[in-house]
C-alpha cells in the first residue's frame, strides 16, 4: 500500500495503530504489521505511533504558485431579485479569516437583473461585487462556466459557498474546473499566516472530527451549511463597489421547461418546537406518538439521520449536517444518541430537553435538561399530562 | 441503444463510527458492509429506464475488491454489466481523485448517454462526486431530480428540486443526473434475480484499463485535499441527569416545558 507507509525496522508492535485505525485497514501478520486496501490515508495511525515508524506517502503533484492567489471570494446566491440569507453568513466568516490577512474579502453574484442586488450587499464588507448578467434559473454547467471566468480574473485563495441546493451543485463542478479541493460542510474554518485554509468537519460517519487542508492547489474552495456560521451586520459606512462582467457565448446544454414555485410550507428550520425521533424510536408506527407531543405542543417532528435512511421520516426532515440546522426554543430529543454530525445541526437550540435509557449517550452533554430513561414509559406520561394541563387552561402550545 | 451508467458505493453499514474521546481508540463495530442505501433509487431509475425505452444499465463501484458484493446487488435487481474499479493506487482518494477515477472507468468502457448517481452516499455525506464526474467529463448535469418525466433518443426531460422551486429541466446526452430518493422505490431481488447474480462475473478495472495510466492521477497523490488529523470532538460540562420513574420523569419534563412557553 503505498498511502500509509509502515517501516516495520522501526515498529514496536505496540499495536496501537491497528486499535486507532477508523477503517480496520491495518493487520498484524506474524512480526510484519500491513496496511490493507481500506486504507483511507487519514493519517490516525502516524498520530498514535510511538516509534515514529509510520509516514504517508509523498504527493508528486505539481503545485500552482500559491503566491499569485490571494483574497476571499464569496459566491451570492441569487435567485428572483433576492441575495440567499445564508450569503450574510459566508461575509461574516470571510471577514473574520481575511481579518488576520490583508486579503480582501469579494463577492460574484450570478443571475438575472444582478443590479438588483446592489442594494442588497452595498453596506456589507466586500470590497468588490462581480455581477454576471445570465438567464434567470440555475444551470449547473452555464453558472460553472461564468463562475470559472470570475475565478480566473481574480485569482482568490478562498471560495466559500452556500450548502444549498444550488452551492451544492456548483461547488464540485467549479472545484474540478480548477483540479483543486473541496470540503464540503465545514464546521470550522481558520486561516493560517500562508492561507492555507484549515477546514474542520465531522467526518467517517459523524463522531470524529477531520481536519483538513488543500496543500497544492488554489483556490481552496469550502461550503458552509445554512445556519452554521453567525451573519454579520451591515456597516452604513461602507460601499462596495459594483463591476459588471459577461462572458460572450456562454451557453448550457439544458433547458428549462418549467419552474413552479414550491407550496410554502413551514420546515423544521422554522419551527419554535421540535420533537426529535432518534433510533431509540424501535419502529415506524412508534412515531405517532412522537408525532403527537409534537402537535399537542404546536410544533412538529423531525429526526435523525438514521431514521431517515431507514425510510421512516422524509429526508427533509432530518435535522443534522447533512440534513437541516434547526435553532428552535425548545426541542426534545427522544431516543437521540447524539451523534458529532446531528449535534452540529442542532446545538443552537435555546432548550435542550434529551429522553435516553443510556446514561452516557453523547446527547446528555449538550441537553440542558438530561433525563435518563425509556421515551416509550415517559412519552405517554408526558402526552397524558400535556392533555391534563391543556384541560385545566394552561396554555403549552 | 440507450447506454446507461450507474455509480455506487460500498459503505459501513453503520453510518456512525465511534471513537473513545479519552484514548482515542476506535470502537469496533460495522465491520459490515452494505450497498449506499442513496444508491438503490438510482439503479432502480436505470432499470426502469431500461423496461420502457430499452437500455444498457451498467454499474460502476469504486473500492476494494470485497466491493463486488454491491454489483452483484445490482446483478440481482437487473443490471447488465457490473464494473469494480480496483487498483491499490486508487486508495486515499478525495472528491477530486474519486471523481476522476470513476470518470476514466466510465470513459474507457463505453461512450454512456447518461449516467446516473445517488443522490449521496451514507459514510462521506457530501454529495460532491457527482457534479465533479461531470465536469471531468464536460457534460451537463442536474442534481435533487425527483422524477423522470420523458426518456427521448437525445435527451432527456426530469424534475428538480429545487429550494424555493420545483423546474421541468431537459438535458441533452451525454448527461449526469443526481436521483433522490424517492424517485422511485426500489425493487427487492427476486430469487431467481439473485441466482443469475452468482452466476454473472464481475468485471474489474485497474490502472492499466484505463486512458489515462499516469498513477499520480489517482488515489492519494491525485487527491487536492489532504486530512492533517482527525480527533474527538470537544466535550463539554454536563449537567446532571436526571433519573426518575417515568411518571416523575414526565411531570420533570412538563414543568421545564411550562417554563420554556411562559
Amino acid at each position: 500500500m503505498r498511502n500509509m507507509i509502515i517501516n516495520n525496522e522501526k515498529c514496536i508492535l505496540c499495536e496501537k495503530c491497528i486499535e486507532s485505525c477508523p477503517f480496520f485497514a491495518i493487520q498484524k501478520n506474524g512480526d510484519r504489521l500491513t496496511i490493507g486496501e481500506d486504507c483511507s490515508a487519514c493519517g490516525q495511525c502516524r498520530e498514535v505511533c510511538p516509534a515514529g515508524a509510520i509516514k504517508m506517502g509523498e504527493s508528486k503533484k505539481e503545485a500552482v504558485n500559491k503566491e499569485e492567489w490571494k483574497h476571499i471570494l464569496v459566491y451570492i446566491e441569487y435567485r428572483h431579485e433576492k441575495v440567499h440569507p445564508i450569503t450574510y453568513q459566508l461575509i461574516g466568516k470571510a471577514s473574520e479569516l481575511a481579518a488576520s490577512s490583508d486579503d480582501d474579502v469579494c463577492g460574484i453574484v450570478i443571475g438575472k437583473n444582478t443590479a438588483l442586488a446592489k442594494n442588497q450587499l452595498k453596506h456589507y464588507p466586500l470590497k468588490k461585487v462581480f455581477l454576471y448578467e445570465t438567464e434567470e434559473h440555475f444551470k449547473a454547467d452555464l453558472y460553472e462556466k461564468l463562475f470559472s471566468n470570475c475565478i480566473d480574473k481574480m485569482k482568490p485563495s478562498v471560495v466559500l459557498m452556500g450548502g444549498t441546493a444550488e452551492g451544492r451543485s456548483l461547488a464540485p463542478r467549479a472545484a474540478t474546473a480548477f483540479r483543486t479541493g473541496l470540503t464540503a460542510d465545514c464546521t470550522e474554518l481558520i486561516l493560517r499566516d500562508n492561507r492555507e485554509l484549515v477546514q474542520i468537519r465531522p467526518a467517517f460517519g459523524g463522531n470524529i472530527m477531520a481536519q483538513i487542508v488543500t496543500p497544492d492547489t488554489r483556490p481552496q474552495f469550502a461550503t458552509v451549511r445554512y445556519n452554521v456560521m453567525k451573519p454579520i451586520e451591515p456597516d452604513c459606512e461602507h460601499e462596495t463597489e459594483f463591476i459588471a462582467e459577461a462572458v460572450e457565448g456562454a451557453y448550457s446544454k439544458l433547458t428549462i421547461l418549467e419552474a413552479v414555485p414550491r407550496p410554502e410550507r413551514k420546515g423544521i428550520a422554522q419551527q419554535e418546537i421540535l420533537v426529535v425521533a432518534g433510533k431509540g424510536v424501535k419502529k415506524k408506527e412508534d412515531l405517532a406518538m412522537l408525532e403527537e407531543l409534537a402537535v399537542l405542543l404546536g410544533g412538529e417532528l423531525a429526526s435523525t439521520r438514521g431514521v431517515v435512511e431507514k425510510g421512516w421520516v422524509a429526508s427533509d426532515k432530518q435535522i443534522g449536517l447533512s440534513g437541516q440546522t434547526v435553532r428552535p426554543k425548545l426541542l426534545i430529543a427522544c431516543g437521540v444518541s447524539g451523534s458529532v454530525q446531528f449535534m452540529a445541526g442542532m446545538s443552537g437550540a435555546d432548550n435542550i430537553i434529551a429522553i435516553n435509557t443510556d446514561a452516557d449517550a453523547k446527547i446528555f452533554h449538550i441537553a440542558h435538561y438530561p433525563v435518563c430513561g425509556d421515551l416509550y414509559e415517559i412519552v405517554p406520561e408526558l402526552i397524558k399530562g400535556i392533555k391534563h394541563s391543556v384541560r385545566d387552561g394552561i396554555h403549552l402550545a | 441503444m440507450l447506454k446507461i451508467a450507474v455509480c455506487v458505493k460500498q459503505v459501513p453499514a453503520y453510518s456512525e463510527g465511534l471513537m473513545d474521546p479519552e484514548t482515542g481508540v476506535m470502537i469496533r463495530a460495522g465491520l459490515e458492509s452494505v450497498l449506499n442505501v442513496y444508491d438503490l433509487p438510482a439503479i432502480e431509475t436505470a432499470l426502469r429506464i431500461k423496461e420502457e425505452a430499452g437500455a444498457l444499465v451498467d454499474v460502476f463501484t469504486m473500492g476494494p475488491a470485497k466491493a463486488s458484493a454491491v454489483l452483484k446487488e445490482a446483478y440481482a435487481m437487473g443490471a447488465d454489466r457490473g464494473y469494480l474499479v480496483n487498483d491499490s493506487c486508487f486508495s486515499g482518494a478525495d472528491v477530486l481523485a474519486t471523481s476522476y477515477t470513476l470518470m476514466q472507468a466510465i470513459q474507457s468502457t463505453e461512450d454512456y448517454h447518461l449516467i446516473l448517481c445517488g443522490r449521496q452516499t451514507t459514510d462521506g455525506d457530501t454529495a460532491q462526486v457527482s457534479g465533479a464526474i461531470a465536469k471531468w467529463l464536460d457534460i451537463p448535469h442536474v442534481n435533487w431530480v425527483t422524477e423522470i418525466l420523458h426518456v427521448a433518443h437525445d435527451s432527456i426531460t426530469v424534475r428538480q428540486a429545487m429550494e424555493e422551486e420545483i423546474v421541468t429541466v431537459k438535458a441533452t446526452y451525454p448527461c449526469l443526473l443526481s436521483v433522490e430518493r424517492s424517485i422511485f422505490l426500489p425493487r427487492l431481488p427476486s430469487l431467481k434475480g439473485k441466482i443469475a447474480a452468482k452466476k454473472k462475473d464481475i468485471n474489474v478495472l485497474s490502472l492499466a484499463d484505463m486512458e489515462d495510466q499516469e498513477e499520480s492521477h489517482y488515489g492519494l497523490t491525485g487527491s487536492a485535499t489532504k486530512v492533517e488529523k482527525i480527533f474527538p470532538p470537544a466535550k463539554t460540562a454536563q449537567r446532571d441527569i436526571i433519573q426518575k420513574d417515568s411518571q416523575e420523569a414526565a411531570n420533570y419534563i412538563l414543568e421545564v416545558i411550562k417554563k420554556v412557553n411562559k
